[in-house]
């Protein structure tokens, strides 16, 4: 049977180049970061050496980078850490209402220790609005933190917009930069940003590994404590196969990300256009234009998404749901519903997202088996009827 | 998602899909704004289910429940078929993920409203 992994924003392999350039550290150069000899020294040399790279993908500069246990990590330390550090000055957060788990329920747990959390509004295409930013700031604000890119439909918001209404008014910018970094330019002086989140797994880089870039400055409380390590932010014995994983990836992904990103689009756009011409009634979800190249959210009107992703693992391809098909209530997807998405219709929602690894060949078989899968649950299902019988029922 | 070989071979191949024509009664459960949705379309002959159909809207083993359903209750009399319960069909299909037992809750539930539906129709003739 055929393996088409087409869930690249929920994780990627890990980059061979990745693997090689890690290995050595688990077993010849595996001494404790923080420890005085040559075993430990030369460790942290390496350590050194992958946080030098990191820099330079996000344009920082040196000391502005702390290694965590990976993206959620990074986002609770920069809520939370922020939150905790600045409470004097205020206790409100600007966020939106379609950001990741880790962002989202930060804010609730603060929420609970009498922050106040303003959630903004998105469009139809899942855009927050700058001047609703504008507007939402008070004196008593201390963050605010937009994620860069939507991990479910790929929507990019504006982040230099941002970016600039958050230093003019002088509160600090957190992005959650996950599903951007590596896929579009990552640059936190281009984009204003004081905290930026990055997560190895989601760049062919190991799991495990995580980044809060924290502009020099910033006023943050570490949220794990122990020795002195990370510049006494962030305790904890340095995970150094992670780190230089980590490094390699993104050092391989600031060379091939532009024309990754050509690739991408052209063969995310294929699958579309192959599915729209195959399948009746396909919605898509996200920005048109301004989305990530490799992520197609769509809704096939009258199927419900789990079942479409079952067929579809049964035919070697994997995807997922947008929606959580987690209790009785099959609760939709919190980002599709702050888009407006019609509930039925976000029920249905799937997510392809493709990586670098796959091909024409694969996507243009994903299309072929789609069209059946989605023709034979829509004849399963109570709430889909054919465009002509539609027709005619409009007439009547 | 953890689905026994037989969940996946209903799911793959559902028994009794479909609707009918004049039927004897129409169960029709579920939000119908959001969640699963189930139809159930029974036909009865001197107390005896002749025929059933379902639609659903719903996951794998929403479309799993709804087949394993029909079978079981196709050629019995009603009294046999009202003691089909949701645990029976999850029994059948071998079981089902705990977070997925109320698909077999909508099933059960289709049917019951599909008998209480053909009574009441039994009632005004």
């Amino acid at each position: 049977m055929k393996k088409i992994y087409l869930d690249h924003n929920a994780t990627t392999p890990v980059h061979s180049e990745v693997i090689k350039e890690m290995l050595p550290y688990y077993r010849d150069i595996y001494g404790n970061a923080s420890s005085f000899h040559q075993f430990g020294q030369q460790a942290r040399k390496a350590v050194e050496e992958a946080r030098e790279k990191v820099v330079d993908f996000i344009g920082a500069k040196s000391g502005e980078i702390i290694f965590t246990s990976g993206g959620t990590e990074a986002d609770n330390f920069a809520i939370k850490g922020v939150a905790y550090a600045n409470q004097t000055k205020g206790k409100h957060i600007i966020t939106s209402s379609i950001e990741h788990h880790a962002v989202l329920n930060s804010c609730k747990y603060l929420e609970k220790q009498g922050f106040r959390i303003t959630y903004l509004p998105v469009d139809k295409y899942g855009l927050i609005n700058p001047e609703e930013v504008k507007k939402a700031i008070e004196d008593e604000t201390i963050l605010i933190s937009i994620m860069h890119a939507n991990n479910e439909m790929g929507t990019i918001e504006p982040i230099a917009e941002v970016g600039k209404i958050a230093k003019e008014k002088g509160v600090y910018f957190h992005i959650d930069a996950v599903q951007s970094a590596g896929k579009i330019p990552v640059e936190v002086k281009e984009l204003n940003v004081d905290l930026l989140s990055l997560s190895g797994h989601k760049v062919y880089g190991p799991k495990g590994i995580g980044v809060l870039y924290i502009r020099k400055g910033t006023k943050i409380q570490p949220l794990i404590h122990g020795g002195h390590h990370e510049k006494n932010k962030r305790a904890g014995t340095e995970n150094v196969p992670g780190i230089i994983g980590l490094a390699k990836a993104i050092e391989i992904a600031r060379i091939t990300v532009k024309e990754e990103a050509i690739r991408l689009t052209n063969l995310r756009n294929r699958l579309w256009t192959s599915i729209n011409e195959k399948i009746e009634d396909v919605f898509l979800h996200g920005h048109p234009q301004e989305r990530l190249p490799n992520t197609l959210n769509l809704s096939f009107e009258g199927v419900e998404g789990e079942a479409i992703i079952l067929d579809l693992d049964m035919k070697g391809i994997a995807v997922s749901t947008g929606s959580a098909c987690t209790s009785g209530t099959l609760e939709p997807s919190h980002v599709l519903k702050a888009m407006g998405v019609n509930p039925r219709l976000a029920q249905g929602a799937i997510r392809f997202s493709l990586g670098e690894d796959n091909t024409q060949e694969e996507i243009d078989y994903v299309a072929d088996m789609l069209s059946g899968i989605v023709s034979r649950l829509r004849g399963i299902s109570p709430f889909y009827q054919k465009k002509e019988s539609k027709d005619l029922y409009k007439g009547a | 998602m953890q689905y026994t070989e037989k969940v996946i071979e209903h799911f793959q191949h559902p028994r009794n899909v479909g609707e009918i024509e004049n039927p004897d009664g129409i169960g029709h459960v579920g939000n119908p704004i959001c969640g699963d949705v189930m139809e159930l379309y029974i036909k009865i002959k001197d107390n005896i289910i002749v025929d059933v159909k379902f639609k659903t809207f719903g996951c794998g083993a929403a479309i799993a429940s709804g087949s394993m359903l029909t079978e079981l209750i196709k050629g019995k009399s009603i009294d046999e078929a009202l003691e089909i319960s949701n645990k029976i069909v999850v029994e059948a299909l071998g079981g089902l993920p705990p977070k997925k037992t109320h698909c077999s809750v909508l099933a059960e539930d289709a049917l019951k409203f599909a008998i209480d539906d053909y009574f009441k129709k039994q009632g005004k003739k």
